[in-house]
């Protein structure tokens, strides 16, 4: 019986191509919309996820303050009050899991007939756990080269690229500011950080090296920041407090003066980016999910009306037998087959459309297969709902005055 | 004593319209014995549509009794109703209603698709129908693409299908010419003389109601008088 039903459907739909197709569209667009945006939320969030695992997880970014000469407030780092001895004192708090100090400033580099102007940052190799950064090839650089100031460099992919092409750098000599330094590590892929900076375009030497030989007038014994990764998550605001602590007592400030360093929290940072990303796809999804119920509501419409077309048909099967359940199974499996073909076709353009903008607008998107069920499920859901109501309609119809219909 | 496929006592049906409280039946006392052609005659607006309605039970009235094959139909639900439809009795009508969209085996088939009967069976049955009618020929074509005599041919197949205990035909030479509707005619006699199907056929015309055995008159909701047709005298003598 469900089988001769689920038959006649299909041919009742055949036989309004037109219509069907346009009620169809509906859902098509639906459910497309449904999946293309929910790819495209869990991409971006999935983005986001990935920069700030790239920053490194659980940081401080300890800053020199702003200072006040003569009425006007500098910025943060303006003078530079953090020191390598500040760095190395933070390392010893109990909270405090990995330190680097960081002394930076552009350069012009130069090798062979190539030159690229980029970021030159002065630090430790704990920079590199700090940072969550791995080797591509070659090595790092080590505590001894930052005790004897010696001019090695450890380079991000951008700027391997830009100098070296093809070539492979580990071992060669470079120029920075006309001093040659050995190439002795490059960094792995990055990618871009949370605020779209290209994290690969810059250069590592050791901390002293920067100070001393490429800084040296603007870092006297100075940092412009140090990196501080906490032990653990739960320990951020202790490690805080107790950095707080040290330093205020490190640079002899009184109780009633300001700070002359600011920490910034990159994990509340990265929370709050991660909340966002996750609120826009909840959005994107939220909106897509109205043109589903749109289309729910195109289906409800269309069924109402072949109820009432066909109101002599359902006379006829009224007399001759069929059952209440007959007749709203009918005009159900009809709702649902539609809803059903349309959010296929759906799911096809959806796939078609992420494809696109994977490829052509060189957006991120991921596909979760639970998305599409549920896309599917809601479709089905909706043509249940929006079809039951004509469905019923139609099967509570007295059948003398179904038949009396022209 | 005879077996009544219908027996109807003192039935009385009222419609409520906005002017109060219309009798349309006012106590029809009816049998109809198994093997009987009976045809009814009135004029329009005689009840002898809403009579019909009820004896196809697609209407219940509003008193009085109504016994179709010994049960009493007022004691039925919609859906034990819609059984009844299914098994006792067979539609047919003055507009044919077929289904335009199904091939004409699959109009025949239809009630047999509520009785919960198998594909094949039912195909099967459909066409032994066909063949019955005499367009065996005709089973994959599509209603508007048969005459009229040949549709209400089709419709009877459908009638028939089920086997009910009961034909009812409201008018079914009303949409024929007088050629078609004599073959129709017809086919009910032969039907109703050698498969011993009752019959009861609804008619204004009296030379269609002449192919029945006997006639009952209605005017104004009553049964006026009935009579045994031309044919059944002729039979006797």
């Amino acid at each position: 019986m469900i089988w001769s039903m689920l038959h006649e459907a299909l041919e009742a739909m055949i036989a309004n191509r037109m219509r069907s197709f346009l009620t169809m569209l509906g859902m098509m667009i639906g459910v497309g919309a449904v999946i293309i945006m929910s790819a495209i939320g869990a991409g971006a969030q999935e983005a986001v996820k990935q920069s700030i695992a790239s920053m490194g997880s659980n940081l401080f970014i300890v800053l020199s303050g702003s200072t006040t000469s003569g009425g006007a407030r500098m910025g943060s780092g303006a003078t530079p009050t953090l020191t390598i001895g500040d760095a190395e004192a933070i390392a010893e708090l109990p909270s405090i899991a990995e330190v680097a100090p960081i002394a930076s400033g552009m350069a012009q580099v130069i090798y062979g007939s190539n030159n690229w102007s980029t970021t030159i940052m002065g630090s430790t190799p704990n920079i590199l756990t700090v940072r969550n950064w791995t080797m591509e090839s070659g090595y790092s650089f080590t505590d001894a080269d930052v005790r004897g100031a010696t001019r090695v460099a450890l380079i991000g992919k951008t700027v391997a690229e830009n100098l070296f092409g093809d070539e492979n750098p580990v071992g060669k000599m470079i120029r920075i500011k006309q001093s040659p330094y050995q190439v002795v590590g490059v960094l792995a892929l990055k990618g871009q950080s949370l605020d779209g900076r290209d994290q690969d375009d810059t250069i590592i030497v050791p901390v002293t090296t920067a100070q001393h030989k490429l800084f040296g007038s603007q870092f006297q014994g100075t940092v412009r920041l140090i990196m501080a990764q906490a032990v653990s998550a739960d320990q951020m605001n202790e490690a805080e407090n107790q950095m707080t602590e040290l330093l205020r007592q490190r640079h002899h400030i009184r109780d009633n003066k300001e700070n002359d360093f600011s920490i910034r929290n990159l994990a509340a940072m990265a929370a709050s980016a991660a909340d966002t990303a996750k609120v826009m796809s909840l959005m994107l999804g939220a909106i897509a999910s109205i043109s589903l119920l749109v289309g729910g509501i195109g289906i409800m419409n269309i069924m109402l009306v072949s109820v009432t077309e066909r109101t002599r048909e359902i006379g006829i099967r009224v007399a001759i037998g069929a059952h209440e359940r007959d007749i709203l199974l009918q005009f159900l499996l009809e709702a649902l087959m539609i809803s059903i073909f349309g959010s296929m076709i759906g799911i096809l353009l959806g796939v078609g459309g992420a494809f696109i903008a994977e490829n052509f607008l060189s957006m991120s998107v991921i596909f979760t297969s639970q998305s599409i069920l549920t896309a599917f499920g809601v479709a089905a859901t909706i043509g249940i709902f929006f079809g039951f109501y004509p469905a019923r309609k139609a099967a509570k119809m007295e059948p003398i005055d179904a038949l009396r219909f022209q | 004593m005879t077996h009544f496929v219908i027996n109807i006592k003192n039935l009385t049906k009222n419609y409520e319209t906005v002017a109060g409280v219309v009798p349309v039946l006012k106590g029809i006392d009816l049998s109809v014995s198994s093997g009987e052609f009976l045809a009814i005659m009135g004029a329009s607006g005689s009840g002898k549509s809403t009579l019909m309605n009820i004896l196809g039970c697609l209407d219940t009235p509003s008193g009085g009794i109504y016994e179709l094959n010994g049960t009493d139909i007022q004691s039925l639900d919609k859906n034990s109703l819609a059984s009844f439809r299914n098994s006792m009795i067979g539609f047919i009508f003055q507009g044919f209603n077929l289904l335009p969209r199904m091939s004409i085996i699959d109009n025949i088939a239809l009630p047999l698709v509520y009785a919960g009967i198998p594909k094949e069976e039912r195909i099967e049955r459909a066409r032994i129908m066909l063949e019955k009618v005499g367009l065996g020929l005709y089973g994959s074509y599509r209603p508007n693409q048969i005459s009229g005599g040949q549709q209400q041919r089709v419709a009877i197949a459908r009638a028939l299908i089920n086997r009910p205990k009961l034909i009812l035909a409201d008018e079914p030479t009303g949409n024929l010419d007088t050629k078609t509707s004599e073959e129709i005619m017809t086919l009910f006699s032969d039907l109703n003389t050698q498969e011993g199907i009752t019959i009861i056929l609804i008619t204004h015309e009296n030379n269609i109601a002449q192919y029945a055995q006997s006639i009952v008159h209605i005017h104004d909701g009553k049964i006026d008088f009935r009579e045994p047709t031309n044919r059944m005298e002729e039979r006797i003598k």
